[in-house]
């Protein structure tokens, strides 16, 4: 089970920033643990991020990216109490959304 | 021929430090790194799941932290981290933040402190210690430490660990002073603070927890401390014990009144 996301948004009028904490190991693939085995690939495959349900950003996540990714973007339109939606999925198949509100 | 090359490189490069106007650059081209990954701080994964974990019902008693004691009456959170440690009348102790959540832990949910601070870092209850932490110290942030200084226990426990800092001993006659004890110095790229100052001790002492981002890790101050005992080559200290409330006793009280607290940090 993989913890909530934290996601800020905020528009100016003209455009809205997302900010978004994930909380995943991201595992490469590549690293041994104590006893010498490799640790299993277990990362992000899949972003999408819509606004009022239409795609904004959609993104292929592969094992260089980071623990606990941070992303960031900027999308045309979008204002106050309007709804952001995250989602990812990772190489085991676990899933995760979380919503929020335009500030 | 290779190595003589490389030999001047390392002679340019050091002689590249030597000019102050290089090194501020430098010094501000690592501020800026550290901007920027300020802006997406893991530590608020952490923050997050402290905030429902003090809430939420565990242990033997099924309670939650809510009653607990930080220093300004049960349940008060908020400035809380930048008093600690202090002496609390109920234990008789002088204890910081962990020390304290231990005792809370016990009285309140039933779950036995001695066992949890024999569990390793990053393990088990110690992983919830993390996040309670890590959000109790942004329930802070912003605030300057002021560490009470009246109690004769707290005085004590601050010349003790005044003591304990300036300490040197083991195989390689090292204290924290060592490292900790001048203005300007660093290893690598890492600026050392001189903790025996007020606005430095605040900027050691006012970022821990942090969030590391080498290991991927939320490190407490216990933790931090821990891996100073262990960089000195000492034997490691118990978690919450008396050695490593008296050093933060003395790091917190030389903050106190000078910087604000960023706690939970981002570091490298």
């Amino acid at each position: 089970m993989a913890g909530p996301m934290r996601i800020r948004a905020a528009s100016n009028g003209t455009e809205t920033e997302v900010k978004i904490l994930m909380s995943h190991d991201m595992e490469t693939g590549q690293r041994k643990d104590a006893s010498g085995a490799l640790v299993p690939a277990h990362h992000i495959t899949e972003l999408t991020a819509t606004h009022n349900g239409r795609v904004v950003l959609a993104a292929q996540f592969g094992p260089a990216v980071s623990k606990n990714p941070y992303l960031q973007f900027k999308f045309a339109g979008g204002a106050k109490g309007d709804k952001v939606n995250v989602s990812w999925v990772d190489n085991k198949g676990d899933k995760r959304t979380d919503e929020v509100v335009v500030a | 021929m290779k190595n003589s090359t490389y030999a001047a490189c390392v002679v340019a490069s050091a002689f590249m430090f030597a000019t102050p106007v290089l090194a501020d650059a430098t010094a501000e081209g690592i501020a800026k790194y550290r901007e920027a990954l300020a802006e997406g701080n893991p530590a608020e994964l952490w923050e997050m799941r402290g905030e429902e974990l003090w809430k939420e019902a565990r242990g033997p008693k099924k309670a939650t932290l809510e009653k607990c004691d930080l220093g300004q009456g049960p349940g008060v959170v908020k400035g809380v981290f930048v008093t600690l440690p202090r002496h609390f009348a109920d234990t008789g102790r002088v204890q910081d933040l962990e020390s304290r959540l231990l005792t809370c832990m016990e009285t309140l949910q039933g779950i036995p402190a001695d066992e949890v601070a024999k569990t390793p870092f990053g393990k088990g209850e110690q992983k919830n210690i993390e996040a309670l932490v890590a959000w109790i110290s942004a329930e802070s942030r912003g605030m300057k430490f002021n560490l009470p200084m009246a109690h004769p226990e707290e005085k004590r426990m601050y010349e003790i660990g005044k003591r304990a800092f300036n300490y040197r001993g083991g195989t390689h006659d090292f204290g924290c002073v060592t490292c900790h004890g001048e203005d300007g110095k660093r290893i690598r790229l890492q600026d050392l603070p001189n903790l025996t100052k007020g606005p430095d001790a605040a900027r050691g002492f006012g970022s821990w927890p942090a969030y590391r981002v080498s290991s991927g890790e939320l490190w407490s101050m216990q933790r931090r401390l821990n891996d100073c005992f262990r960089q000195q080559r000492f034997p490691y200290p118990m978690y919450g014990s008396d050695v490593t409330v008296a050093l933060s006793s003395y790091l917190g009280v030389t903050a106190n009144g000078t910087v604000e607290s960023i706690a939970p940090a981002i570091k490298r």
